[in-house]
């Protein structure tokens, strides 16, 4: 493999010593946690002070003289496991030992650190992080062992290709050993191989190692570990804002007299989006922001207005309207004619808040000529030319420290940067000396918009006399994410968003007539990607659809897919696989029901089967079960967790998560009445690996939005009723 | 002045005493182990022991704290924590990690009170710790290895 993207850092940092290396970019940051945090903590790469003899071969490894090998992670460690799955690769090909791996956060340098999947931008999303670092990581960590056995032959007088690696130690027959630690200096000295040979799979030690615990668990475990919401800076004040009350109001005017009369209060600031209150704390700006609002006038002329029954109105007209097509095959038209039965059903499901468990919030702090920002960062490059932006500055002005983010699901991966946008400009208003923490509080997390849009979609199908469909009607209407976004070129081709159809455009059953079209109406709601995208809505309407179609043919739904399904190894394999564990074709004994789906997104492919049990209007998820091929398994444990995780996440919205306008004002605001999943509801999961020796895909998504399909089977299969509508709700 | 000991460590505080205990600790004694994630008692993010017992410290104001003994996640350090903790990292309970002390500090409570729960008593004592990041699977299993740890 062509060694193309990688140059000698240390060699480089070696010869300018004194000159770049840990001058420019270490601005006296006083992080109070951070010693602890560092160990797997957040980004500091490229601006900490190096030890003399410190082995750096490439953007992503340094070997210490203390035989520490630390691992620059590029990707946000938001939960999905980044901290753990990115060093694996590196360490496979190194031959370290598990014991011995450090990771820490990357800066913000798209030339560096851009995601390989994104072109020249850095952010991670879209369950991207293995798979696009899926060759760089690994011959990062083999140029490193190359340069490190090349150092030991030299040293020992041998040739290279005796030499051993295993575990962190360099041996050669003759009885000499190393550890990296002791040949750190002497490799840091040598030029960088232009190829080096990557490890085949059967070699792999660490990759598909169900024993490598997680990097990041220490500190969440004492509490050490960094989050936005954790940093405290010197002089720092913490901002709560008063935002407006609907989508689109504009400020008019207030009085800072009262939020200035609250102690601790030091400035009330006007921004674009609302009245800021800066504080020496929290709590004293929450008061001063509480005591500002109701003297905040906004103007609400331009304001969003509408409620979401009203917006399922409208949708439900434009449904009506052929839409643009995002498919077609066929003719369903007059394929319809001839149907022997046909099926019809609308699907419904409503806005809904990510509500991770850190609210939104943002450190912007003054540094030499430019900033630094403090975040749990998911889209650097995009934020820092906003940033930028806001503040005169060119983007490499912005300095980003990628912190460990409570959470994400799409969040604080924002085309429109709007949060960190709001920071930059109450760190403006504020006279651009001071640091600030803006913090959101839950209502406002809830209340501020960029949700899971809104969809309707329209199903018709038919069945021929033998029961297999004969044509497909899908219609969908919901507003696109990706307009107006740097992301246009990309993902909207022929007025079609892909990310609104994606897991119906691409239906993997085999229909002979086919249709697939798209509304997107403009609506004066922000909203953004949540986890898993537009299978959220997609893989619930298409599977509950397939499900139904099995029944009104009399068909068993497993078979009835995978007959459809000719062609597709790989969905047929997780549902064989879902399906034989989870003991499919036994009775699931009385008042009990069990349901099936399968979706592929993020290149995974994941079936799940459902237990149900059902009490009158009341039902419990007793168990369930999943498949999951994602490629090569780089770490089943944390792919275990991400399947459990995924699914209760989409669990979440498909017993109750439901965000809902009336007037424009949304109605919820807090855990009370955006209700998540809780533990009591959470089922018994069990996980499967389908064996592979493809590529890995993405874990992060995939299993979000096979539940919410599998879970409406399974209440259809113990009631006979069929519910289309997220939340689902029998009464 | 209101007096606390926090971890061991007596504090004195010039604070407004309806003050969320939260925000005491978090920004005037500088511990931030102790999340903020609804404000409401909600969501168990929060949660620290005040003079022994678990509360959601988010919606206790300092008065009621006022000379009394607080642990936090930064000082559990009591047989049941320990125990707690060796299960979460054994079985790699934890992903975006953010309620994970309130979650910690619940179980560690649970299991301090009662070595061995049966699944209902770990369902009443973690129902009020929300987890977005849904490792409540895992955690269970944690709690159960916890306590079989301690017996
Ligand atoms: S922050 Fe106290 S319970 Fe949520
Ligand atoms: S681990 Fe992320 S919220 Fe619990």
């Amino acid at each position: 493999m062509k060694n193309d993207r990688i140059e000698n850092l240390s060699r480089r940092g070696f010869l300018k010593q004194g000159l770049t290396l840990g001058a420019g970019l270490t601005l006296g940051l006083h992080l109070p946690v951070a010693a602890k945090g560092l160990q797997a903590g957040p980004g500091i790469a490229g601006g900490d002070e190096r030890a003399a003899g410190t082995f750096e071969p490439n953007a992503f490894v340094r070997i210490g003289t203390d035989d520490s090998v630390t691992v620059i992670v590029k990707h946000l460690e938001m939960g999905q496991g980044t901290y753990t799955g990115l060093p694996t690769l590196v360490a496979e090909e190194l031959d370290a030992r598990w014991d011995q791996i450090r990771a820490e956060g990357a800066p913000a340098d798209a030339r560096r650190y851009n995601n390989l999947f994104w072109g020249q931008t850095q952010g991670t999303g879209g369950s991207t992080a293995i798979a696009n670092s899926w060759e760089q990581l690994r011959q990062a960590g083999a140029v490193a062992r190359e340069m490190l056995v090349e150092a030991a032959a030299r040293r020992w007088q041998v040739e290279a290709s005796r030499i051993q690696v295993r575990a962190g130690v360099l041996s050669h027959p003759g009885g000499k050993r190393a550890t990296f630690g002791e040949l750190a200096e002497a490799a840091a000295a040598l030029p960088v191989p232009e190829e080096v040979l990557l490890k085949d799979p059967t070699e792999f030690r660490l990759i598909g190692n169900p024993n490598l615990r997680r990097k990041d668990s220490a500190g969440k475990l004492d509490g050490s570990a960094l989050f936005t919401q954790d940093v405290k800076l010197p002089g720092m004040l913490t901002a709560v804002v008063a935002h407006a009350p609907r989508f689109g109001a504009k400020l008019k005017s207030f009085d800072k007299s009262p939020a200035q009369a609250i102690p601790g209060v030091k400035q009330v600031v006007q921004i674009p989006t609302g009245v800021a209150v800066l504080a020496e704390d929290f709590w004293s700006a929450k008061l001063g922001r509480d005591a500002l609002a109701p003297s905040v006038r906004w103007d609400e002329t331009e304001a969003f207005k509408l409620g979401s029954d009203e917006i399922l109105t409208r949708y439900r007209a434009l449904a009506a309207q052929p839409g643009t097509p995002a498919r077609k095959a066929g003719d369903p038209e007059q394929a319809s004619a001839a149907a022997d039965k046909m099926i019809e059903a609308e699907f419904v499901v409503p806005f809904l808040a990510h509500a991770a468990m850190e609210p939104l919030n943002c450190v912007i702090a003054p540094a030499g000529e430019g900033v630094r920002v403090l975040n749990g960062e998911q889209f650097q490059t995009a934020d820092q030319a906003a940033v930028a932006g806001v503040l005169g500055l060119k983007p490499e002005q912005v300095n980003i420290d990628m912190l460990f983010a409570g959470g994400s699901f799409g969040r604080r991966a924002n085309p429109k940067s709007d949060y960190v946008v709001e920071a930059a400009e109450i760190f403006k208003a504020a006279g651009g000396k001071l640091p600030v923490k803006l913090q959101w509080t839950r209502e406002d997390d809830t209340r501020g918009g960029w949700y899971r849009p809104l969809y309707l979609h329209r199903l018709r199908a038919g069945l021929d006399q033998q029961g297999d469909p004969l044509f497909w009607e899908h219609r969908i209407v919901g507003q696109s994410i990706i307009s107006g976004t740097a992301f246009e070129q990309a993902l909207i081709a022929d007025g079609v968003d892909h990310t609104s159809v994606e897991g119906a455009s691409n239906l993997p059953y085999r229909i002979p007539n086919l249709r697939v079209d798209l509304h997107s109406p403009k609506l004066g709601i922000p909203v953004l990607w949540w986890r898993s995208v537009g299978s959220t809505h997609t893989a619930f309407a298409v599977e509950c659809m397939i499900d139904a179609l099995a029944v009104a043919a009399g068909r068993d739904p497993v078979d009835y897919r995978l007959g459809l399904l000719a062609g597709q190894p790989r969905q047929q394999g997780v549902l064989k696989l879902a399906a034989a564990k989870a003991g499919w074709g036994e009775n699931p004994g009385p008042g009990r029901g069990r349901g099936v789906a399968v979706h592929k997104s993020s290149n995974s492919y994941v079936a799940q089967v459902v237990d149900v049990t059902v009490r009158g209007d009341a039902f419990s998820v007793d168990r369930v079960v999943i498949a999951v091929d994602c490629g090569i398994a780089v770490n089943p444990e944390v792919i275990k967790a991400q399947m459990e995780g995924g699914m209760g996440f989409g669990l979440s919205a498909a017993l109750g998560d439901a965000l809902t306008l009336k007037e424009g004002y949304v109605e919820q605001s807090n855990f009370h009445d955006y209700q998540v999943l809780r533990s009591n509801r959470m089922p018994q999961v069990e996980v499967h690996i389908m064996p592979s020796t493809e590529r890995p895909t993405g874990v992060g998504e995939p299993a979000t939005p096979v539940i919410a399909p599998a879970l409406a089977n399974a209440l259809a299969a113990a009631t006979g009723r069929r519910l289309y509508r997220l939340p689902l709700k029998l009464a | 002045m209101i007096k606390l000991t926090v971890n061991g460590q007596a504090h004195q505080l010039d604070l407004d005493p309806n003050t969320p205990l939260l925000w005491v600790i978090r920004d005037h004694v500088g511990l931030t182990g102790t999340k903020y994630g609804c404000g409401m008692a909600q969501c168990g993010a929060c949660t620290l022991y005040l003079n022994g017992a678990p509360v959601r410290s988010c919606s206790t104001p300092l008065a009621a704290a006022a000379g009394g003994r607080i642990t936090t996640i930064e000082g559990l350090d009591n047989a049941a924590g320990k125990a707690v903790r060796k299960a979460w990292a054994e079985l790699d309970v934890v992903q975006c990690g953010f309620c994970q002390s309130g979650q910690i500090m619940s179980a560690a409570a649970l299991l301090t009170q009662n070595p061995s729960p049966t699944d209902a008593d770990i369902e009443v004592a973690m129902a009020g710790n929300i987890c977005r990041c849904a490792t409540y699977a895992r955690i269970r299993t944690a709690i159960k290895q916890a306590a079989a740890g301690l017996a």
